[in-house]
Order: C-alpha cells, then sequence, then structure tokens
C-alpha cells in the first residue's frame, strides 16, 4: 500500500473518530442514564437511543450499499466483511454478559472513550476494567491457550 | 432525578453523524466501525500491528471531541453515572469481556451489522437488548426498590 494511501487512511479515521464522537454526544448517548431509561421500557422509559440507531442505519444501510458497488474501498485493496452466519455460543454469551454490564452502568466503548477526557469519576473506574476484560476475552480466544500451561 | 428528556430530533441527527462515520471508514478502507473491535485490537495479547496506525488515530478522534465540545460550548454535556464504583468496575468487565466474545457492542452489531441484515448481528443485539433490559429492570426495581 502506497504512503498515500496509508495517510489518507490515517486522516479518513481521526474525521471518522470526531464525527463519531460529536454523534454520540449530540445524540446523549455520553449520558449512561439515557441509556439506561431506554432499557428500563416500564419505568421512566426514553426512547432516544432507538432514534439515535435508527438514524445511524438510515444512513449507514444506503451508505455501505453504495459503497460496495465498488471492487475495493478507496484506501485499501479489499473489503473486510463477515460473511459468518452461524450463531454459536460465544455471540450469544457475548452478547448476553456484554447486555448485563451495558445495564448495570448504561456505558458501552464508544461513548466512555468519547467521554474519558471529561473524566467523570465513573467513568475512570469503567475503563480500565473494560480494557482488562477486553484482554481476558482475547486470552480465551487464542489458538494455543500457553498461559494456561505456564 | 431518574428522568431524562426525550431528545427524537438530537438523537437522529447524532445518530446520523455515527453513520456518515461507519459510511467513511467503508469507503476509506473496508472496515465496519465496531468500537469495541477497534479498542481491543491495540490491546495485548496479539496485537493487530498492521491496523494499529488507523486504530489508534480513530480513537484519538473520539478522545477530541470532548475537549473540542468544551472549547466551542463552554460546558460538558451531562454525564449521569452510578456512584458505585463495584457495579461500575463489574460492568465494566462484563462489558470488556462481552463485546470482544461477541464479536461487537452497540456499534458493530447494533449500527453496522443490522445496516448489513448480518443475521449474527441482529441475534447479538436483541440478545445485549434483552440481558439489558432485565437487568436494568433487576437494578431498579428488585435490589434497589
Amino acid at each position: 500500500m502506497s504512503w498515500g494511501a496509508k495517510s489518507m487512511r490515517i486522516l479518513s479515521t481521526l474525521f471518522a473518530g470526531l464525527l463519531f464522537g460529536t454523534g454520540l454526544i449530540l445524540s446523549g448517548m455520553a449520558n449512561p442514564t439515557k441509556v439506561q431509561n431506554f432499557l428500563d421500557v416500564f419505568g421512566t422509559w426514553d426512547p432516544s437511543l432507538a432514534f439515535v440507531m435508527g438514524g445511524a442505519i438510515l444512513v449507514t444501510a444506503p451508505g455501505f450499499w453504495f459503497v460496495q458497488k465498488r471492487s475495493t474501498p478507496f484506501f485499501h485493496d479489499m473489503f473486510h466483511l463477515s460473511t459468518r452466519k452461524d450463531v454459536d455460543a460465544r455471540l450469544l454469551t457475548g452478547a448476553a454478559l456484554f447486555g448485563v454490564g451495558w445495564g448495570l452502568g448504561g456505558l458501552c466503548p464508544g461513548p466512555v472513550v468519547t467521554s474519558l477526557p471529561f473524566a467523570t469519576t465513573g467513568v475512570l473506574v469503567f475503563v480500565p476494567t473494560m480494557l482488562v476484560g477486553m484482554s481476558l476475552a482475547k486470552f480465551t480466544a487464542l489458538p494455543s491457550r500457553k498461559f494456561v500451561a505456564d | 432525578m431518574l428522568e431524562t428528556e426525550f431528545t427524537p430530533f438530537a438523537s437522529l441527527l447524532g445518530g446520523a453523524l455515527i453513520g456518515l462515520s461507519a459510511v467513511i471508514l467503508m469507503a476509506s478502507h473496508g472496515r465496519v466501525a465496531g468500537i469495541s473491535g477497534i479498542v481491543s485490537r491495540v490491546l495485548p495479547p496479539a496485537v493487530d500491528t498492521k491496523r494499529l496506525p488507523q486504530g489508534l488515530t480513530f480513537i484519538v478522534g473520539l478522545l477530541l471531541v470532548a475537549p473540542l465540545w468544551f472549547g466551542i460550548f463552554g460546558q460538558a454535556p451531562v454525564v449521569a453515572i452510578s456512584s458505585n464504583m463495584v457495579l461500575l468496575g463489574i460492568a465494566g468487565i462484563l462489558v470488556g469481556f462481552g463485546s470482544v466474545l461477541g464479536n461487537g457492542c452497540t456499534s458493530g452489531h447494533g449500527v453496522c451489522g443490522i445496516s448489513r441484515l448480518s443475521g449474527r448481528s441482529i441475534i447479538a443485539t436483541v440478545t445485549f437488548m434483552a440481558t439489558g433490559a432485565a437487568t436494568v429492570f433487576i437494578l431498579r426495581y428488585v435490589v434497589g426498590g
């Protein structure tokens, strides 16, 4: 890959990160109570999160379709899209555990990284433990689990 | 205290920006915008060195928003968060572990996967919304009640 394509990838991901974070804050999703209220259907329900997902999908679905009419992305040699169709125990267990954690704190990866610089105490506690959880899951997915034998 | 204002327009617009960000990543280098994936790939074990630069710049972009927001609007947005640090620590472990085990979170499965009509993503999204709603119910009305 040429130097030009590499730097364009860097620029576009930086811009994408800025847009993503702005979208999260603007939509109210950086506020964990708002997220929990979406999940509290029979209590203080706030349907905003459905509008965030709806707004995103309204752009992403046609956007992806349009972009993928090209044979390759602009700054890379191929599209990397999962073609898996199997629903296995890892997917279900992972999603279920993620949901429990999401409900407990109203926090998930995008919003916590975005609101990290605001340095709210709860976010400062959540982020390191989230990173540990991610690393742990990566260990369990390693092809040879040498760390068990060690 | 617990109630939040329903914000259909701001949420729809914010969502559209998130969607635009996902389209830019797909157009630029053909990847879905899954934040748990982007963050976990820069972590040990098995750091994805090939994708490290673009992963880090995306994270830097996310991290720059808060200071820019503060600079422009002069105040931080509302972040009303639990004060139970043990609970938040457990939540962090579960969110981190679950999102990597299940190959995605609200962005990767909930936005990008559903947009691609991926069966796995639709099932994952329904699953985490169900366990999330059950958890909030238990937290607020069984334990907290």
